[in-house]
């Protein structure tokens, strides 16, 4: 059996350390908060401009002030700090955040990752994903192992415009979680029942030993 | 000399012309300067490079500017909400200057700060790095970016007082200090005109020396994304 988005988000959960300052895209990333172990201290980083995102508001806690980089409502916790655009970047392009989570459109076998357009028909633009995988120390993407179309999305190289070059450090999808390592990628582990046929039969990239 | 004036149409007098350059504060909806946009748009000005990480919806914020094609160029990490920007770009009226988020951001903070270029590894091996000087540094390659200077900058914030002195409240704050600082006039709507003297010394996060004009102004703050959870 595949993975669901929140089995994705169960597991990517678990790169988490306690202690860790991390940054989680829009979508199946977001998810990832709800599975963070009751005994650990985790920082979220939101790009807009805060350190120590907490849950979604109640209806009565809402605050137009108060949001995250999806623009969605969100709440502060004890710990939280706020500031500006440029210090927010500082810390992400300094290397002081430990891990991001983010989607993707493609990710090449050198690590590579396509996830901001689709040249004539999405021109949406790349927010801080750029910034991210160039300055966060770890970047792991989780994204459905094939698009719509069945097509592969881990793929030899990527064919849409880059957000970053071997910027990758692991995938995990519905199918399994894989590892950008010297000559392709390795498959680390499978998702229940999911054989290496499965994923090779879904898989355009090199994967290796 | 006072700095504050009675609303955004009489602080703005004077500054507007056509084919100026605006760096406007903001991020989504959420601490964006409501009323200087609103009098932008009455005024009429036209050919404008705005530099903002967004373009606002179709009805609100820099959208509005959209409406009236107020706007000839836009330099912004994100326009995935207005339909409007979509479609002017498309048909070929709207130039778009993607800039990876945290790169505008350093653009205006350096461009405030009289730094006129800086290396960054942002974008290094795709589109934005394209034409741009290469650099390496201990190993590692870099693209060399421009600071930002505009003709204005455009701000909101939750508290200020006459002599310019702004805090600001909570993720509103975002990209307002930049943009306060790359403005070679700035303008600032608040929420609250307080005396001077009653704002924490210590907690001033923009100086009067970077708010030449400033308003209290009255704020929708439209939601974009309400996202809530059972209580």
């Amino acid at each position: 059996m595949p993975w669901d988005r929140n089995q994705m988000a169960e597991r990517a959960a678990a790169e988490l350390q306690d202690g860790f300052y991390v940054n989680l895209g829009i979508g199946i990333p977001t998810l990832v908060s709800n599975y963070v172990p009751a005994n650990y201290n985790i920082t979220l980083q939101s790009e807009n401009g805060m350190l120590g995102m907490g849950p979604f508001p109640t209806e009565d806690e809402v605050d137009p002030d108060l949001i995250n980089a999806g623009k969605q409502t969100v709440t502060e916790l004890s710990k939280t700090s706020y500031f500006s655009s440029s210090d927010s970047f500082a810390m992400i392009r300094g290397g002081h955040i430990d891990l991001s989570i983010l989607g993707a459109m493609e990710v090449s076998e050198t690590g590579d990752l396509a996830n901001w357009m689709i040249p004539g028909r999405l021109v949406k633009g790349m927010g801080g994903a750029m910034d991210l995988v160039a300055g966060v120390k770890r970047i792991v993407v989780i994204m459905d192992h094939a698009n719509r179309k069945g097509e592969p999305k881990l793929l030899r190289e990527c064919s849409l415009p880059l957000t970053g070059q071997g910027v990758v450090d692991r995938i995990i999808t519905n199918l399994g979680v894989f590892d950008v390592v010297e000559g392709g990628i390795r498959v680390v582990e499978r998702a229940p029942d999911v054989s290496l046929a499965d994923i090779e039969a879904v898989t355009e990239a090199a994967l290796v030993d | 000399m006072s700095k504050v004036y009675a609303d955004a149409q009489s602080a703005l007098d004077g500054l507007l012309r056509d084919g100026m350059s605006i760096a406007a504060g903001g991020f989504g909806l959420s601490g964006i300067p409501e009323n200087l946009i609103q009098a932008i748009r009455e005024s009429g000005v036209k050919n404008l490079v705005i530099a903002s990480n967004n373009a606002g919806v179709d009805d609100f914020g820099l959208g509005l500017l959209l409406q009236d094609r107020q706007v000839t160029k836009m330099i912004s990490s994100y326009v995935g909400e207005n339909d409007l920007f979509m479609q002017q770009f498309l048909a070929g009226e709207l130039e778009i200057e993607f800039n990876p988020q945290g790169t505008l951001a350093e653009r205006l903070r350096a461009g405030g700060a009289g730094i006129p270029g800086f290396y960054t590894a942002t974008g290094v091996g795709t589109l934005i790095a394209e034409g741009k000087e290469h650099k390496e540094f201990d190993g590692r390659t870099y693209i060399l970016e421009r600071g930002l200077r505009m003709d204005l900058g455009i701000v909101k914030a939750w508290k200020g007082d006459a002599e310019g002195n702004l805090t600001y409240r909570k993720t509103a704050m975002n990209f307002n200090p930049e943009c306060a600082t790359a403005g070679t006039v700035t303008v600032a709507e608040v929420e609250e005109l307080v005396p001077v003297g009653t704002l924490d010394k210590m907690a001033i996060h923009t100086p009067g020396v970077y708010v030449q004009r400033l308003f209290q102004g009255s704020h929708e703050k439209r939601i974009e994304n309400r996202t809530t959870r059972a209580a």
